[in-house]
Order: C-alpha cells, then structure tokens, then sequence
C-alpha cells in the first residue's frame, strides 16, 4: 500500500501540519520507506487474535461524582497565548 | 572533602545522614559541575539554581529536625517530559514554547515528597521521538564518553540522553527518564549507567507528556543497580489520577537488589541474536550468561518467535497514539501560536513550525495508519501481533524466571550516523521494544566495554510486577561485571 | 442489521406527502444528545453547573494540559446504565471508549471521548404516544457515553473566537433511535416521550433551553413500499418544536428536488430557527475522518451484573407503568392517563389533586382546565398560581354539592388571578349552589306566573325546556343545583 503524493497532503492536512509543496514528495517516500519495512507484518498468523489495546488487565477504575477541581480560571488560562474576560482567544472560527 | 558530585546516590544519602555535608554543600557541588558541563555536554536544558538551594536549604532544616525522606536533600535531574510545578516543561519541542505547569507530575511530586532536591530539566528527544537524542529542540546532547584514542562527537541514546548523559557525567545523582520504546535503557547502555523501565503501570503518567500512552513508563536511570531500585521505589505507586496505574503496593526493591539468584532460571532467548550485532556484544552477552551461571542461576534456552515484528508494530501503535495524543498542541490554550490567515492556517503554521521532523513523520505515519481504510491493514493487525508477542512472553515465563538480553545492538554510535534514514534509526531498539509492548519490566546493567572503550549493557527482563527478580539478577550482573569504568572528563 | 430489519414501519396514509409524482412518505430517525445529570465532568472532577464564569469549570484534564488523563465518574457510568434500563434496553457489561480526533478550538484534547464500536447500551425499545391517539413503537439502536465540547463564541469580536471550556468534558449520552418515526409530529413526540423518561429517571434534566438536551435529525423521503432514500442529517435541534418542523421543511425540501429530477447529496445540515429552514454545512464527501480508535489512558468499561441488578431495583415509576397505574387505580382514559402521566411533575400534580377525590374529575380539570389556562399564559405547570392543593380544594366544593360546575368555572378563573383558595372565594362572594327547594320553587313558580303561554309550550316542544332551566338558574344567579332544578321544573310543567 504505497502512499501517492496526495495521500500525503490529504494526511499532512487531516493532521494539520502545512507541508509546503516542495515536501511533499520527499515525505511520500519518507513514509513509503517506513511502510516497506511495516509491511512484514503481513507474514504474521493473527487468526483468532483477539487486538491487544493495553498491557493492563485491570479493570476500569471509577471516581466518584464528587467536584474536586476547577473554580480557578486564570490557572487554565495562564499559559495562553491569548485571553481575555476569562476566555481564550482564537483566530475567529469561520462555519 | 572528596568530590561530592561522584559519589552515588545510596553512598551521598549515607553521607548526608551522617551529616559528612549538607545537601546544600552537595547540591552547590553538582550546580558548579553542571554551570561548568554543560555548555560542553548539552544534558540540561534548564538549571533551577535558586530553586535547587531553596529545596536544599529546607532539606538540611528538614535533617537538623530529624524528620527525613528516603531521598532527602539528593540532587536530581529531572527528564523535561516530566510538568514541574513553576518550572518550563517543554517536552524539549519548540510547541510548547515557554509553557510552565501549575501542577507537578505525580512521580516528581512523589520524588519531592521525600525529600529529593531537583537541578533542572533534562534533554531529551522531541517528545520522547528518537535514539540519539538529535531531535531536541535545545539541540542534541553529547555522551561524555568518547572512543578510546578519538575525539568524535557521540550521542547519549535516547530518548533519555540528558538523563543518561548527566548521570554518567555526575552532573545529578540519578535522573527521572521514560521509556517507551527503549529511552530508558539504550541510553543507560551507551553511558555506563542503570536504568530499569519498570511494569506498565508501576509509575503514574499523570504529569508526564504523553508520546504513545499504552507504552509510556517512567522509570530511573542511576549509577547502580542500588540507586536505580532507590529511585523507582520512590517514584512507583498507585495513583488514582491514572486509569492505567497499577493497584498494587510498591515493594521494596533495595532489599531485592542483594537477594540471591542461586536457582532462578534464566531465559536466553535465541531469536535475538540477530544478523549483523557486533561480535563484542554477543561475546558480553555469553559472558553475563556465564556469570549468572556462576552466580547459581540455571540458564534456559527460550524462544521468543515473534521478537522480529516486534519493532515494526511499534513504528504503528506508537505512532497512531502520539499522532492523538499531539493534536493537544494546537497553540490554541498554551505553547506558541503561528498565526494564519484563518484558523486551519494557524493550526497548521503552528504545528509546522512548532514540531521538528521527526514528531512530524511520526504524527502522519500515525495519522495515516488511523485514517479510513487502512485501519484494519495497519492498526488493528498491529494490535494483534502485539499480542502475540506478549503471549511469547508468557510461553516463555513458563520456562524462566527473567530473560537476559544485550540491551542495545551497537555502542553510542556518532551524531549524525544515523540521521539520514530513520529504519536504521528504529532498529536501536529491536531489543528492548518487546519489553514495552508487552508492558513488562527491563533493565539494562554495564557489563562491559568493546573495543572503543565505550560501555555495553545487558537487559534483564522479568514477569509483569516482578521488578525483585529483575533487580536481584541485575544486582548479580553488577557484581560480576564488577563494571567500574567511568568517561573520561573532556568536558 | 439489514435493511429489512431497519425498514419496519409504514406511515398512515394521512401521514403520506402528496406530491406531483405521488405520495412520499418521511423516514426519520433520532439522535439525542442529553446531558447526564451529575456533579462533576465525565472525565474529571470540574462541576457541570451551568450558568459559570467563563472557565471557571474547567480542570486541568478538560483544559487538555500536557500530561492530563482522564479517570471515569461512576456517577455518569450509573446513569447510562439507568437509562438503558428505562428504555427497556440491553445493558453491555464490556464496553469501551474511544477517541474521535478532529481539530477545533472547543476541543482542548483534539479528540473527543467518545464510544464507537462498543457503546455501554444496546438494542431497546420505547412505545410513543402521538397526538393522533396512536401508539408507535422507536426502536432504540445503543446509547453511549461521550465527552461535550467547550462553546465558541463568535460575537464578541469581529476578528476572533472566545472559546470557553465550562462544557467541556460534561457527560452527554447519545440515544440514537432506528429510523421508525414517519412525521414531524412523530419526531416531536417521540422526543417528548424521551425527555419524559430521562426526566422521570432522575438521568438528565430534559432542560432543552439550557442545552440539555438536543437532536440530530435524520431524515429521508421515499416512494412508499421502495427503499428509503437518502438522507440528510440536521445538526443540533433544540426544541420539540423545531423538531417537527425542521422534519417537514426538509421532507418538503427533498421531495422538491427528487420531482425536480434531482438526487439528495447525503449531508450534514443546519436548522435556522428564525426561517424555519434547513441549509446545507458539509457533505458526506467532506465529512471528517475521525480516525476512531480505542482511548489508550482508559482500559474497557466492564460492568458488574449485580450492580446493574442494584441500579435497576432503585428505578422509578416510569411514565408507562404509571399511566398503566393510573387507567386501573384511578380508572382514567387512556388519553388522561397519558397526559397526567406524560411528565413526573405532571403526574405528582395529578396524584396530590385525586387523593381521596374523583380522580376522572381531577384529571379533568387538570387537563382541561388547568392546562389550558396555562397554556393560554405561556406557564409552566410549576408556575401554576393554582397548586394541586388548591385545585383538590376546588374539586372538593363540587364533591360537597357547596358550589356546581358552571360556578366552579369561575372561581377557577378567580383562583388563577388572585392564587386564592377556592373556599375563601366562595364565601366573599356568596356563590354556594341553592339546594334550597322552597327558594328555587318560589323562582319558578314566579317564571310560570309571568310567562303562561311558555308553559304549553314547553309541552308541546322539549327544546323549551331548555328555556325553562335557563331562566330558573338565571333567576337564582346561577347558584341553583342544577339537578333540583331539572326535579322541580318537570315535576311543576308537567313534562315527563
């Protein structure tokens, strides 16, 4: 399963990193390398294999429904690049 | 006063104990070492002087009231994928700019909690992304060992390397570092140094920047085997911040470190002794195993077949988290924001210009193999191999009680070596991956120096939770090994 | 599922679109997104409370910092599992979440938490009551729980987005129905009916203004007896309301272009209030790919069956049990049993008004009268200035024969402006009924005084008897027993 050159922007922009032209070949066969040497995958039996998610066997652990955190919006904000009245500011978000 | 910045951390605590010197004494010590290091060596990328006096100070308060931690007043370097409270925590990438944590992680909280005084923030590979530390933002480190008769710039590993690197230098006591792939312990094993990525689940990642989460562990590096059982006995835990952590008590790991191994059968498994690994490494391996040998241990044959898929469904799980686990940096609430002409551009400026190459190929490798369509062919069918090699391990726990491995398959090779192709660049790792997918625990002991002169090690790897075992056979490798060498300072 | 499975249903025949080609009928389905009422966050241990300072509920976790994971709230995991029970739907003791990765600033994590492949309920069922007197079966596909998102806001400034994270990270359960629902009105029921539900189970607060609640509507058109066409979904529906007519709008819209010889572009849509109408927002084509895949910070949901034992032994009266209750203990019509049952608060009103009343009279005036007034000033039933209290007292002066039913209107009418009792009404205005026959005698005896030639006929024609009653009661300022009145008028007109 080679990977085209747009297979490579469409990828670049569903992970929203701007890849100019001029990379987008070279990164094509960047990709295609590494996916060469995945392909030796296909040589391993899985029938029957249930997919290992977690090398954890433990159960789900569950909190209680109590509020123990928040109410302090200028530590969430401190790192911001900008904010302003307590929000965040983003470039304006065009529906 | 002898030096104080060579001793280790088991001997500095004895010596802060007896009140030989204060931890303000030793903690000035190694902030000199480290002032006159590191423009050489790169291991720091922060060095929190004040803040490292401040903690000193109140540790010698701390001891003159008779009320100490197991670690209190030992100078630490602290890896920069681990939030410090006050301190910058940029995962060494240009995204995350200056961000500063209003929170500590929880393993350098416990770290601090007894005591421990912290130097600074450590190198590292771009979020935890490489074998030679090169990706950093800050720039790569340099290990402070050099080939015997050369003067060639050598990488520390990684992702570690400053980890490794400082510790090796005794520019800290021992250091916090992650492994998941192996950022423990190749670096520990190109710098002469221990380090243990324990059970998945033994340390909390609550606090630590998330590369791929179902592989991540924090764990020591140190100058013993002792030293490195001290720290993850401290920074192990249960922590309910954490879905993954294990609720399980943290043994104590000192005590398994002298435990006889007289007995233990001791798995060699044959499938990693793979084409092209330098005679030297083999011959350092058959020599541990004749130690162990030596040492009582029975030495078992074992099969390990899947061990040769193990790196690529690696360069697939690994990815395909991270590729999730980065969509975080978008310069939108922290870190450094690119602005476009509208969002899509900002977020893609921003991102662009914030990771490094490599971070970038791994998030649209990852991107790639979740996308529609190939996630059957890529993920899930690596999810299942995954669990084929873990089940190798179980098979193969049947037969033993630890595995014995080289850790890596060359010495610290030279910066750049291995820049130009990033297969070549995975492959450090073929050893130690396994470890990580299968989520049980590794250590990598010195056990010798090739040819160069530059330092080898050997992984033990145990039963998931059964860090005593490994640390009892490592312990024994230690002894054996009687591996004393140390970089000579060039620096 | 196959289509045959899916395809279960055929709407009335007054259900049915005329159109220049023939009928069509609607095909819709519902996706609804209620909040799940708790304490804290999904994922974290911020407060849900609405109505905060921007920012001010959010936590480390939902603001996405480096390092952040999320631990379940056994609260939220509870009242999934409450609600897949009220919906007579089966529990899944193995369930997982999974991460929806997309960009946007309301999104701190760039994914959301959602469940994909193995949602937490399965396969139920709820009957739906419509305003045509009919009862339909909505099949319920799965619930699941998932994270909400921050809010946008994009007023504030002509260049920029404020972007506020209170949300993010509450609870939400996704209910998504089978397409059985064949018209607006359908749609709108069936979400009534829901809403009833969740509300009656204590698992949402069915606050639609707040955004409690609210749909996703799909909805697709078709020649009937052929294979449902495709469809268009319609992002975001807050009310019952808008519902039923973003369902119509958009069936009319698709019929249109189909007999325009178009084809329907399966696509994501929005619902502009104001208008009343649909407009296109993405299609399928560009329709995001999620890149679903199991959250690795979380391991699977497994479920102890006991506990689920334990959740369903706590379950309320639901509204089909109750109304069920109410047909048999207090002998209600289906259609009253339903209205006074339809809604928790509705139904306590109605059970405090019947105690040791006419429960058919209490239903009555509940219904009727009490509904209607308050519908007439855009009330709420817990705005109502007639408590159940009060309404009982009302009903207990019609019992007692103190006031009939025509005087009891009015002082209802009082009652609602003034929030007295009715006894305090009766007795200022002196409206108690005359039972009195010497005084109802004398009235009549004086009619039939002045008006001889009414009295033949009101033999010859029964219609002017009707005259007769009016005149007496009018005569006793409407306090007469009408009963009495009916005796004493045949007895002294000699009619039978």
């Amino acid at each position: 399963m080679a990977i085209d050159e747009n297979t490579v922007r469409r990828v670049a922009h569903l992970a929203r990193l701007a890849l100019p032209e001029a990379r987008v070949a070279p990164m094509a066969a960047e990709l295609n390398g590494i996916l060469a040497w995945i392909e030796q995958l296909n040589e391993v039996d899985i029938e029957g294999v249930a997919p290992m998610t977690s090398a954890v066997a433990t159960p789900l652990p569950m909190r209680e429904d109590v509020v123990t955190e928040g109410g302090d919006a200028r530590k969430v904000l401190a790192n911001a690049p900008k904010s302003e009245d307590g929000f965040f500011v983003v470039p304006k978000v065009v529906e | 006063m002898s030096d104080l910045t060579k001793l280790s951390l088991t001997d500095a605590l004895d010596g802060l104990a007896s009140k030989q010197f204060s931890s303000r004494e030793i903690t000035d010590a190694f902030l000199a070492a480290i002032d006159r290091a590191n423009p050489h060596l790169n291991a720091y990328v922060a060095v929190t002087h004040e803040k490292a006096r401040a903690m000193a100070d109140a540790s010698d308060a701390r001891r003159a009231q008779g009320r100490a931690g197991r670690l209190d007043g030992a100078p630490l370097g602290i890896k920069d994928l681990f939030c410090t409270e006050g301190v910058r925590s940029a995962a060494c990438s240009a995204i995350l700019g200056e961000f500063t944590p209003t929170y500590e992680s929880t393993v350098t909280a416990n770290l601090w909690a007894e005591g421990a005084v912290m130097l600074g923030k450590l190198n590292m590979d771009e979020f935890a992304m490489g074998s030679s530390n090169e990706t950093s933002c800050f720039g790569n480190v340099i290990n402070p060992w050099r080939s015997a008769g050369g003067n060639a710039q050598l990488t520390p590993g990684g992702s570690s390397g400053g980890s490794a690197a400082a510790t090796s230098a005794d520019l800290c006591l021992a250091a916090t570092a992650t492994d998941t792939g192996g950022s423990i312990r190749q670096p520990a094993a190109f710098t002469g140094t221990v380090g243990i990525k324990p059970t998945y689940g033994r340390c909390s990642r609550w606090g630590i920047v998330a590369f791929a989460s179902s592989l991540d562990q924090a764990g020591p590096i140190g100058k013993t085997v002792t030293d490195a059982a001290l720290m993850l006995s401290v920074m192990a835990g249960h922590d309910p911040k954490d879905s993954t952590s294990l609720p399980v008590q943290t043994p104590d790991f000192v005590a398994a470190v002298g435990r006889s191994v007289k007995g233990l059968k001791i798995g060699v498994p044959k499938e990693y002794r793979v084409d092209g690994m330098p005679a030297e490494i083999d011959a350092l391996w058959e020599k541990g195993i004749a130690q162990l040998k030596d040492a009582g241990c029975e030495i078992v044959p074992i099969s390990l077949p899947h061990t040769k898929y193990a790196l690529p469904t690696y360069y697939i799980i690994a990815p395909a988290e991270a590729s999730s686990n980065l969509a975080r940096y978008d310069g939108m609430r922290y870190g450094a924001r690119k602005v476009g002409k509208d969002l899509t551009e900002t977020y893609e400026a921003t991102r662009a210009s914030g990771f490094g190459k490599e971070v970038q190929r791994r998030i649209l490798i990852g991107t790639y193999v979740l996308s529609a369509g190939y996630y059957d062919a890529y993920y899930l069918r690596a999810q299942k191999v995954r669990a084929r090699i873990a089940e190798d391990f179980t098979k193969a726990f049947t037969q033993c009680d630890a595995i014995l491995t080289p850790t890596a398959p060359s010495s610290a090779f030279a910066l750049g070596e291995k820049a130009g192709d990033p297969v070549q660049m995975y492959l450090n790792d073929i050893f130690t991956v396994t470890t990580n997918l299968a989520g049980l625990p590794g250590i990598s002991v010195p056990a010798g120096l090739d040819a160069n002169g530059l330092p080898l090690g050997l992984q033990v790897i145990g039963r998931a939770l059964d860090e005593e075992t490994v640390f009892a056979v490592a312990g024994a490798l230690e002894k054996a090994a009687g591996f004393s060498a140390k970089a000579q300072a060039w620096w | 599922m196959t289509e045959a499975n899916l395809d279960v249903r055929s709407a009335r025949k007054d259900q049915l679109v005329p159109g220049a080609t023939g009928d069509w009928e609607i095909i819709v389905g519902l996706e609804v997104h209620a909040q799940v009422a708790s304490n804290a966050k999904l994922f974290s241990g911020a407060s849900t409370a609405f109505g905060a300072e921007p920012n001010a509920n959010v936590s480390l976790v939902d603001a996405a910092m480096p390092g952040m994971l999320p631990v379940i709230n056994r609260r939220c995991v509870e009242q999934a599992v409450r609600t897949g029970l009220g919906l007579n739907a089966k529990i899944n003791t193995w369930s997982r979440f999974d991460r929806k990765n997309y960009f946007y600033p309301d999104l701190p994590q760039g994914y959301q938490i959602s469940q994909y492949k193995d949602p937490i309920v399965g396969e139920g069922e709820i009957p739906v009551e419509t305003d045509d007197g009919e009862t339909i079966t909505v099949r319920i596909e799965r619930i699941h729980l998932e994270q909400d998102a921050g809010k946008s806001i994009h007023d504030l400034s002509p260049t920029e987005t404020f972007v506020d994270l209170n949300r993010a990270g509450v609870a939400l359960m996704e209910i998504v129905s089978r397409p059985d629902i064949r018209s607006g009105k359908e749609a709108s029921a069936y979400l009534t009916k829901l809403r009833a539900i969740v509300r009656a189970l204590g698992t949402c607060d069915g606050n639609m203004d707040e955004g409690s609640m609210r749909a996703d509507v799909n909805v697709s058109v078709r020649k009937p007896g052929t294979p449902f066409g495709t469809r268009c979904e319609i992002k975001n529906v807050n009310s019952m309301r808008f519902v039923a007519q973003a369902v119509d709008y958009e069936a009319r819209r698709q019929i249109a272009v189909l007999e325009d010889g178009g084809v329907i572009k399966q696509e994501t849509r929005l619902f502009n209030a104001t208008t009343g109408e649909t407009r296109a927002l993405r299609s399928k084509e560009d329709a995001p790919d999620y890149r679903y895949f199991p959250d690795p910070d979380l391991l699977p949901l497994e479920l102890d069956p006991k506990w689920i034992e334990e959740i369903r032994a706590t379950l309320p009266e639901l509204p089909d049990a109750k109304r069920t209750r109410f047909m048999g203990a207090y002998g209600l019509s289906a259609y009253d049993a339903g209205v006074s049952a339809g809604d928790l608060e509705t139904a306590v009103f109605f059970e405090t008004v019947a105690q040791g009343r006419d429960a058919k009279l209490a239903a009555n005036w509940l219904t009727q009268e009490l509904f209607g007034a308050l519908n007439k000033r855009e009330l709420a039933l817990a705005d109502s200035p007639v408590s159940a209290a009060q309404l009982g007292g009302l009903i207990d002066l019609i019992a007692s024969g103190d006031i009939n039913g025509k005087i009891a209107k009015d002082v209802f009418a009082r009652m609602l402006d003034s929030g007295e009792d009715a006894a305090v009404i009766v007795e200022r205005e002196g409206l108690r009924q005359v039972t009195d026959t010497g005084a109802i005698e004398k009235a009549i005896d004086d009619l039939i005084a002045a008006n001889p030639d009414k009295v033949a006929e009101a033999k010859e024609k029964p219609k002017m008897f009707g005259w007769w009653v009016g005149q007496t009661m009018k005569a006793t300022g409407g306090k007469a027993n009408p009963a009495v009145v009916n005796d004493l008028l045949k007895q002294k007109l000699g009619v039978a």
